[in-house]
């Protein structure tokens, strides 16, 4: 495209926009997105910046042939006069389905065809509100957005066609798909007949639009597959990894081994002596807090990754190890279980657990350990930036493509307007990708070469230099009554808080964390009490898929277990008792937030018993090191339960035959991909439980690759989990990372029915299992 | 000079002979299908057919690759979609989606030693193959689907 049609296409956008002062009606209730006057789907397709040089179609779907006179009757759609609708995916695609499941949203309410939408990737763009893809709430958030951008659209298509025949509106239909019909005639004109004629209309309020009642939903709700798989199964450039830019070098970075480390003295002497080897260049060091900050180090730059990988093996470099050196996780064990042993900050009470206790009742105390863990997404991190007078280009796999601009921006000393991200799926990310150190990375390498650089981790990179989960210890203490129910409960949980990202001095966790499975518990306990207890941190701390309920709900519903046991109780049964009636729990946290989605026992009540039951529990019989465990646990604001097998050998080795998963996720926008990431999250709940495990000897990780972080892999996954989604009317809640938190205490109460041994620190692989 | 067939066409290679097969397809080819993973074939995720058999390109050396016939996940799209990876959208297979050309190129070659293989054969042969999103009771489902459209 020339320079002169990417002016004329952005003005006709700006025209068509101003003139129908387009969606600011429909979007102002949704304090969070902002119209500035252009639609960014044009603007995308102006800059048609179709990134993939290489063989292979380019995933830029709009390319140029986005029609500027067509129409754009919001951010999120713009019809084709062909009748094409593209529909923009603004939230990343990382494995959660979100390309498929809100446009399908959108679709629903425009009685879109769903074989004649085109998905196409928002950049980074505030107009769009959140593109942040974290915290399992993409469709919690953008589903009413998504569904009054259909109907808006819909209604102004309706109208058009009205005013062509001459007649009411109330007349015309839009079943079947992508038609507006005359009830009273025969008469019918496509989408693609009435787009200009609709890019006429003024926008529609709020108050105007007619949501379709769930029944008359075509698309919501019912499965379908990810938008994506065959250009997947056929190896398309999809991924950050694949982008290829012209002229572009290549970039691999020796990082210091130890958080704030610096280097002393650097060697590049044989680097250079590698053929492609172009040089060297030094990253500085940050300045604390470290946040998305690069680590520094030494960069080597080449003509393909390979030779950067290799020059970078040549550099000889004596590192300033710093600080963080003192750190060893054999020792920072013992301190994190000591603190956890000492009364820490209150974080809820409700009652008076002490009085309990000292009445001399039974008590029941545990201790839970639960140890760093690393992402380790398939798609190690990667980005490519170009950065130019006028103005930087990045591509990345991001969660959080405004965090790059704003990040590349203040790296550079620019203002983030001047920052184009393009978002490319995500080969897996698990929240590591939310924070774009690595994009910054590259801008500053393309800054210094001047021409566009792809930095690309290694995995040991990716290993070595993560936003790791946290390492926790937790405390729990109960007083049971003559029956065996708790009287009195005490948890308190101590860990390097997130919070130490973004502020050295952090040692206590914000509200974040401990509203993540501990501020309160689902069970029916007259004296409780929570606590939080110090910890500093010696790497950097990120979010992992469910983030503090992984440890959490390990604890929680471990030592549910143990007091069933205590009670002569069976671990079910008990459970539901501790559950107790159908009530909603108050965190002491009113907001519309609370209001909208309460804790609703009767609903975890319900996935526990509707797992059991599934699960055939306890009417299955097992023989010797075979047995059922449970666990049930509120997360992102939907209720899960599991039910797993296990099989225990002689040798300690573990298999999972099977895990019946219960979620109760409110309204479902497409089953298909609750079901995927539930399945998914059974295996990534197993991996963390069977050999997740990061530790580090003085200051430095001392893990690398999969030899020595493993992952679960087909033998030794569960072989076989269900899913089973409760029908609910409620709003919709969190799909991606509510699965994981009840994997690994179901598998570790499962493996206490199946041999007696309690397993209270993770993983399986330091108990004597594998 | 080293010469080889990539996806039925004559290449040759007069670089690094440490340059691993895959650094070689991903960079210097542009047939970015083929992903990086470890670097130590320990994931999977790099996975071509070397004469019909799969491979972890990430440590197969250029030196070390002579006349050898190359297929990678392009080659095996080239005319429409195999059995394989019309069996793996039946089974709506991917999440993220990274690691699923080395999987369907796993599988490829297992089917075509195994038409007919057991679940011990399928675990054995992809275990291989990490899948981080942990899609593996669909890759067994579709290597299932696959094996029964072979019949």
């Amino acid at each position: 495209m020339t320079s002169t049609e990417k002016i004329a296409l952005e003005e006709i956008a700006i025209e068509n926009v101003s003139r129908r002062n387009f969606l600011q009606g429909m979007l102002s209730a949704s304090a969070f997105v902002l119209w500035a006057g252009k639609s960014p789907l044009l603007a995308k397709a102006a800059r048609s910046g179709a990134p993939f040089t290489a063989t292979g179609a380019s995933v830029s779907v709009a390319g140029s042939s986005v029609d500027a006179t067509a129409f754009h009757p919001s951010l999120f759609v713009g019809i084709q006069t062909d009748g094409t609708v593209y529909i923009v995916a603004h939230r990343s695609e990382m494995g959660n389905g979100v390309r498929t499941s809100l446009p399908r949203v959108l679709a629903d309410e425009l009685d879109a065809d769903w074989t004649r939408v085109k998905v196409i990737q928002g950049d980074g763009d505030e107009r769009y509100g959140s593109q942040d893809t974290d915290g399992s709430h993409s469709v919690r958030e953008f589903f009413d957005v998504l569904r009054e951008a259909g109907a808006t659209a819909r209604l102004m298509l309706v109208r058009a066609a009205a005013q062509q025949w001459g007649i009411p509106e109330s007349q015309c239909v839009t079943d079947p798909v992508h038609t507006v019909a005359d009830k009273n005639s025969h008469r019918k004109l496509g989408y693609g007949e009435l787009a200009a004629l609709a890019a006429k209309l003024p926008v529609p309020k709020k108050e105007e639009l007619q949501l379709k009642s769930p029944q008359a939903w075509r698309y919501i709700g019912k499965p379908a597959p990810g938008f994506d798989v065959p250009d997947i199964c056929s190896g398309k450039p999809l991924y950050g990894m694949d982008v290829r830019v012209e002229g572009m070098l290549y970039a691999a970075i020796a990082h210091p081994p130890v958080l704030g480390g610096k280097v002393k003295s650097l060697d590049d002497s044989a680097a250079l002596k590698v053929t492609g080897v172009k040089k060297t260049i030094s990253i500085d060091p940050f300045t604390p807090p470290h946040a998305a900050q690069p680590l520094g180090g030494v960069a080597v730059i080449a003509d393909n990754t390979w030779t950067a990988f290799k020059g970078r093996d040549r550099l000889k470099i004596e590192w300033d190890n710093g600080s963080h050196a003192v750190y060893n996780s054999t020792e920072f064990k013992k301190q994190l279980q000591q603190t956890a042993r000492q009364p820490g900050k209150v974080v809820h009470s409700v009652g008076d657990p002490d009085a309990e206790f000292a009445k001399g009742v039974k008590i029941v105390e545990a201790e839970y350990f639960a140890p760093h863990l690393a992402h380790a997404s398939m798609e190690p991190p990667v980005a490519v930036a170009d950065v130019r007078d006028s103005g930087v280009t990045v591509w990345s796999p991001t969660q959080d493509p405004q965090g790059v601009q704003e990040q590349v921006a203040r790296a550079l000393g620019l203002k983030k307007e001047n920052v184009v991200c393009h978002v490319t799926l995500l080969g897996g990310a698990f929240g590591r990708k939310s924070l774009p150190d690595y994009a910054v990375e590259a801008a500053l390498l393309s800054k210094k070469t001047g021409k566009p650089v792809k930095v690309v981790w290694s995995r040991e990179d990716d290993i070595k230099f993560d936003y790791f989960h946290s390492v926790a210890a937790m405390y729990l203490k109960a007083a049971l009554d003559d029956k065996g129910m708790p009287k009195a409960w005490l948890q308190r949980s101590v860990f390097p808080p997130i919070g130490s990202t973004f502020d050295p001095s952090a040692v206590y966790s914000g509200a974040g964390e401990m509203s993540l499975g501990w501020n309160v518990i689902p069970f029916a306990v007259p004296n409780f009490r929570s606590e939080n207890g110090p910890a500093t941190a010696h790497v950097r701390i990120g979010w992992l898929r469910s983030v503090a309920n992984i440890y959490h709900a390990f604890a929680v519903q471990s030592f549910a277990n143990e007091l069933a046991y205590a009670a002569n109780r069976d671990p079910y049964e008990y459970l539901l008792s501790l559950i107790g009636p159908a009530r909603m729990i108050d965190a002491g946290q009113a907001s519309p937030m609370t209001q909208k989605y309460p804790y609703d026992t009767g609903r975890l009540r319900r996935v526990a018993e509707l797992a059991a039951e599934k699960a055939n529990w306890g009417k299955k019989k097992f023989g010797k090191g075979s047995g059922m465990g449970i666990a049930a646990h509120r997360s992102f604001l939907t209720y899960v339960a599991s039910v797993v097998e296990v099989e225990v050998d002689d040798s300690g080795a573990v298999r999972i035959p099977h895990v019946y998963t219960a979620v109760d996720t409110g309204i479902v926008a497409n089953p298909e991909m609750v079901r995927q990431q539930f399945e998914g999250a059974a295996v990534f709940g197993t991996s963390l439980a069977r050999t997740g495990e990061i530790t580090a000897t003085g200051g430095a990780i001392d893990q690398s690759n999969f030899h020595d972080y493993p992952v679960a892999r087909m033998n030794d996954a569960p072989v076989q989990v269900d899913v089973h989604i409760v029908e609910s009317g409620a709003p919709p809640a969190g799909v991606g990372e509510p699965g994981v938190p009840p994997i690994a205490p179901a598998i570790c109460n499962a493996i206490f029915a199946a041999t007696g041994k309690r397993v209270r620190e993770l993983p399986l692989a330091r108990n004597g299992f594998s | 000079m080293t010469h080889l067939k990539v996806n039925g066409v004559v290449r040759s290679f007069d670089g690094d002979p440490e340059m691993p097969l895959l650094w070689y397809l991903r960079d210097i080819l542009g047939l970015t299908g083929t992903k990086f993973g470890c670097g130590m074939a320990l994931c999977g995720a790099c996975t071509v057919l070397e004469n019909g058999k799969a491979i972890r390109s990430c440590t197969t050396q250029m030196g070390k690759v002579e006349g050898l016939e190359i297929t990678t996940i392009e080659g095996i799209s080239a005319r429409g979609p195999h059995l394989v990876q019309k069996a793996w959208a039946e089974a709506n297979v991917p999440q993220c989606g990274y690691c699923q050309p080395g999987q369907i190129m796993q599988a490829v070659s297992l089917l075509s030693s195994k038409p007919k293989p057991t679940d011990d054969d399928i675990d054995s042969v992809m275990a291989g193959n990490i899948c981080r999103c942990g899609t593996y009771q669909r890759i067994r489902a579709a290597i299932k689907g696959a094996a029964k459209e072979t019949a």
